[in-house]
């Protein structure tokens, strides 16, 4: 178990390290070095800056050194939590990233986790009943809809919600609160209207997810239910009812569980888009913003500590899965 | 109910009268509906099993064998559907097990502790997650009403008593921990941990090791003796039959061939298709240079056989217009040994 | 002494008798079974139909749109034109539309069409109409259909007047064929990567599984912005177009180099793989004489359901602006006119290229799922 923990940690690490240097390399891309663009921007903004400012932020960027050595100084400064300037194209302010991010990343993690429960809580149960009542209406019902939902784009799923909220209930599902509780400090009816105006969110995110899964769990089960132990056990007189909840549905699990790490960037990178149809204050318009600007630091800020995010959840669910099935427990025990 | 009653009560519904009957099949059917056609796996078996006695079922991979014991435990996978009747003596009471819910209570209390079974693939036998004590437990849990400490204590009696050694540790493991011979002893002790008065053995030294395939058979045995119980054995292998048991069934194609005592069938095999079965055994004594025979073709697939015997299409002596006529019937050639060819007739 | 019944097949070389059904199924080729099960399974085969039907149409778009999708007609923000059978006078006729005209509340300033019942339009087939070169080969100016004196929108006009039922069917050229040149990127990249990972194992496949893994769990869209956001905004829409292909091959071969390395994996420990090793054949030959046909229908059905994501992906760039630019057209950026609520809820004609979307996706979905069944053929 601990070799098994301490294997996966160093894969995080290392998967951190590699993200940080495709980030490093997506900061480079535009042409032009980004001082350049940041004078330019500044400049069109009004404000000019004096030749020891510029001198400063060379030093400051490292951009008079070979790239590698600039990638030091980024990568170091990342560690310690120094994540550059924006140039200002958040709501038109020049202000450290870590300062927006402060302001959008909690809604966008709380979204993702909903979301990412939404997809569990929906997906598992139907999973296991389209399995158990294979080629019945309700198997093709639920099947239909999985193709459906795997088929809409997530940004045309949030326009059609909010579209059908907003014609036949005449609520505007846009943003994250009411006016009315946007500058209010926080309470329990603000927390409330706030979950009121999650609910299409997480309903778009979560579909994608929800339709993947539901298929990964009811083809996994349908091989576990013809399985020899299964018939062993059913020769045993289990009850049916247990036999499915025991073995079958207990193993599939595994895969829902390490598939964590193939929902969890789907739901991260849709949050994007949802953020920015849905005008929510979160990292997505803030990276589209960011990216339209050639504001690199801010975007390759958001890349990055998404990216973190997503390999850090992929950690959990190895650890999570480990807990679930014995034979990874067990692992250094059989690889000794 | 009372022994008598049950005796007199049978008749009627055409229940075995014999005391010693424990089991007894009589046209049992089971056909899967596919989109194909009707797959009939088992068209219209009967024999009996007696008290302590072995019964071996004899046939090549697709004769039914497998479906047959399955059919008698209901397990059969979708969309099997099982006819006929399958008669158990239980507390001298008479169940036709063919007409119970297949996953209703009383199938449920039949499997297990009246009825055991053990499978060929010992590697798959067991769900990889759970410890193979947990999964003998769960035999006696669901049957009694003990408290865990005691199905426990009773799961490391039974693996001592199938020969694992260090019964008390090997309960906790889990099934990739232990071999292949030792998963087999495990599912045997799963199997017999609550005393059944019937083991079906479906293939079960198939995947082991010729060494080992004898320690189990010996096991078996043993077992048999100590607790009192028949086995019905399933194979291909006609040694292992010839090893084990007192009575047998040869299968072809869904339906008996031949049946009767290991002695007078080994000793005078009648059916075409037994005589090419044991002319492919390799004996001591065969001369230099002459070849083992084997049977010309594959067993055809039962999907919506033609209403002739099985074998027709594949035997040497076939009869052109009394083969192909009709299924032959059963004869009985002499005292207990019962032959289905128009040979016979 | 065994063998009577398949003799004929060999021997003198003269078949005896026609094979039966069933022992066509035994020599049947791997693709004759599969085909034949796919031609079974409705769903996967009418939707391989619809499919081929579909890329016809957009590979031939010029003759079957009215307009050139960049031209721009007097009706702004259109609702689709209705096609009347049934005149005033309330007898048969072939289809028809009204002349319109544009009425403007003083109040609200909201655009509303009147047909005017006194111009009667017949709808004409291969009428003349804007001349285009046809696949740059000759000039033509025939279309499939169109009217004389006013002007036809099936699906409506955007806010330049521009037909978007032209428009739809130009873009499903881009849309249709970004998912199909992607596929083959990744595959190219997944199956090199992902062969080397499974046919040499050891380190190297330890190393390229973890690298797979990585780029698997990094969150794909924002990677997909930032890198088509590099694209120089200078580069034509033929450049724009390569690189956004490549941006999203980019980030998704490596689903497929795993099911790849999976599949070689298993391949590799089969007998007839030792047979020809045992036999003396090379890695190489081992590799593509008797690995690669042994999971090709595996990995075409891999390759049909990596189209959708690769749609779905080109849609939402193009519709965040990020992905192919006018005066190109894809079904992503005529979506972009439907950014927010209120222009779906007067202009709802402007999410019809979005349905093409997700058509286009189930299709390709159905049709892998018809595959992969197919694919199978002994089950």
């Amino acid at each position: 178990m601990r070799a098994y923990l301490v294997r996966r940690f160093l894969f995080m690490v290392v998967g951190w390290w590699l993200l940080s240097v495709v980030v490093f390399i997506v900061i480079q891309l535009p042409p032009g070095d980004f001082l350049t663009n940041y004078i330019a921007g500044q400049e069109q903004a009004g404000t000019f800056l004096e030749r020891e400012e510029i001198e400063a932020l060379k030093l400051y960027y490292g951009l008079d050194r070979t790239p590698i050595e600039q990638y030091l100084f980024w990568a170091g400064r990342f560690v310690i939590g120094d994540l550059g300037r924006s140039f200002g194209s958040w709501r038109a302010a020049e202000q450290p990233v870590t300062k927006i991010l402060a302001e959008v990343l909690p809604f966008t993690i709380i979204l993702s986790t909903l979301a990412l429960i939404f997809t569990y809580v929906v997906a598992i149960p139907i999973g296991i009943y389209s399995a158990t009542h294979q080629y019945r209406p309700g198997d093709y019902f639920f099947t239909a809809v999985g193709f459906i939902g795997l088929a809409v784009p997530n940004f045309m799923l949030a326009l059609l919600l909010m579209f059908m909220l907003f014609r036949y209930f005449g609520i505007t599902a846009g943003g994250l609160f009411a006016p009315e509780y946007a500058l209010a400090p926080w309470s329990v009816d603000k927390v409330l209207d706030m979950l009121k105006h999650l609910i299409v969110p997480v309903v778009v995110l979560g579909t994608a997810g929800t339709a993947g899964t539901m298929r990964v769990m009811r083809g996994v089960l349908l091989d576990e239910l013809g399985k020899q132990y299964v018939i062993t056990a059913r020769a045993r007189g289990v009850s049916e009812r247990r036999l499915l909840f025991k073995y079958p549905v207990r193993l599939a699990l595994n895969p829902i569980v390490s598939g964590t790490a193939y929902i969890l960037p789907g739901i991260f990178g849709g949050n994007a888009i949802v953020a920015i149809v849905l005008s929510l204050p979160m990292t997505g318009p803030v990276l589209l913003t960011a990216l339209r600007a050639q504001d690199m630091f801010l975007a390759g800020s958001i890349v990055m500590v998404e990216g973190a995010l997503v390999i850090f959840g992929t950690f959990l669910s190895d650890i999570l899965l480990a807990l679930v099935d014995p034979r990874i427990r067990q692992e250094r025990a059989v690889a000794a | 109910m009372t022994e008598e009653q049950a005796a007199v009560a049978a008749p009627e519904s055409g229940a075995p009268t014999d005391e010693d009957v424990i089991l007894e099949l009589n046209d049992v059917r089971t056909y899967f509906e596919l989109e194909e056609g009707t797959l009939k796996a088992v068209d219209g078996v009967s024999f009996a099993i007696r008290r302590n006695e072995t019964l071996g079922i004899v046939g090549e991979s697709g004769c039914g064998k497998s479906v047959t014991g399955q059919s008698i435990l209901r397990i059969v996978p979708k969309p099997g559907d099982t006819q006929g009747n399958i008669w158990l003596r239980r507390n001298g009471e008479t169940v036709d097990l063919a007409s119970l819910h297949p996953s209703g209570r009383e199938i449920r209390d039949v499997r297990g502790r009246d009825i055991a079974m053990i499978f060929q693939e010992p590697m798959t036998a067991f769900s990889p997650v759970h410890s193979v004590g947990n999964q003998i437990m769960e035999a006696v849990l669901v049957h009694e009403s003990v408290s865990k400490q005691d199905a426990r204590t009773r799961a490391i009696e039974v693996l001592s008593q199938v020969g694992i050694p260090e019964a008390e540790r090997r309960v906790d493991a889990l099934p990739h921990e232990l071999s292949g011979g030792m998963r087999q002893r495990a599912m045997i002790a799963m199997a017999l941990v609550l005393r059944p008065k019937l083991l079906i053995a479906d293939e079960p030294t198939t995947a082991l090791d010729v060494t080992i395939q004898a320690q189990i058979l010996r096991l078996m045995q043993d077992l048999q003796k100590e607790m009192g119980m028949s086995i019905m054995f399933i194979t291909h292998n006609l040694g292992v039959i010839a090893n084990m048991a007192d009575q047998m069934v040869v299968m072809y194609l869904g339906r008996v061939v031949e049946q009767g005592s290991v002695e007078a069938i080994f000793g005078e095999p009648q059916h075409p298709y037994t005589q090419a079965l044991m002319e492919s055994i390799p004996r001591i004594g065969l001369t230099r240079g002459e070849r083992l025979s084997s049977i010309a073709g594959t067993v055809p697939v039962p999907l919506n056989p033609p209403e002739e015997c099985g074998f027709a299409s594949r035997c040497p002596k076939f009869i052109p217009g009394r083969c192909d006529a009709k299924v032959p019937d059963m004869i009985e050639t002499s005292p207990g040994h019962h032959v289905r060819c128009v040979l016979y007739e | 002494m065994a063998t009577t019944s398949l003799e004929p097949t060999t021997g003198s070389g003269v078949s005896i008798r026609e094979f039966t059904e069933e022992e066509q199924y035994y020599v049947a080729s791997q693709w004759q079974l599969m085909w034949r099960k796919f031609r079974r399974h409705r769903l996967g085969y009418a939707s391989g139909v619809l499919l081929v039907l579909g890329y016809f149409f957009a590979i031939t778009y010029d003759f079957w749109i009215p307009y050139d999708f960049t031209d721009r007609h007097d009706k702004l923000s259109s609702p689709p034109t209705r096609i009347h059978v049934i005149d005033a006078n309330g007898t048969w006729q072939m289809p028809f539309v009204y002349g319109t005209q544009a009425i403007v509340d003083p109040q609200t300033f909201k655009r509303t069409f009147e047909e005017d019942p006194e111009q009667v339009h017949p709808i004409g087939l291969f009428t003349q109409g804007a001349p285009y070169k046809f696949w740059g080969l000759f000039e033509w100016d025939r279309h499939f259909f169109g009217v004389e004196g006013t002007t036809i929108h099936m699906f409506g006009t955007d806010d330049l007047g521009r037909d978007v039922f032209s428009r739809t069917l130009s873009a499903a050229r881009i849309s249709l064929s970004i998912g199909f040149v992607g596929v083959v990127l990744s595959f190219v990249l997944g199956i090199i990567i992902g062969g080397i990972s499974g046919y040499f194992g050891g380190t190297v496949d330890l190393l390229i599984q973890r690298f797979i893994e990585f780029v698997i769990s990094v969150p794909t869209i924002p990677l997909w912005m930032s890198l088509s956001a590099a694209v120089p905004i200078t580069w034509s829409p033929l450049q724009t177009y390569f690189a956004i292909t490549v941006v999203l091959s980019v980030v998704s071969w490596a689903g497929l180099a795993r099911v790849v390395r999976g599949k070689i994996l298993e391949l590799r420990e089969n007998d007839y793989v030792m047979a020809a090793r045992v036999a003396g054949a090379g890695n190489m030959r081992v590799l593509f004489d008797h690995l690669v046909p042994g999971f090709m229908s595996y990995l075409i059905v891999h390759l049909t359901l990596a189209v959708p994501s690769m749609i779905i992906a080109e849609t939402t760039l193009s519709f965040l602006r990020l992905g192919i630019r006018a005066p190109a057209v894809s079904w992503g950026t005529l979506m972009q006119d439907a950014q927010n609520v209120s222009t779906i809820a007067v202009f709802p004609w402007l999410m019809i290229p979005g349905v093409f979307v997700i058509i286009a996706v189930m299709l390709f979905n159905f049709l892998g799922d018809g595959l992969r069944d197919a694919a199978d053929p002994y089950r």
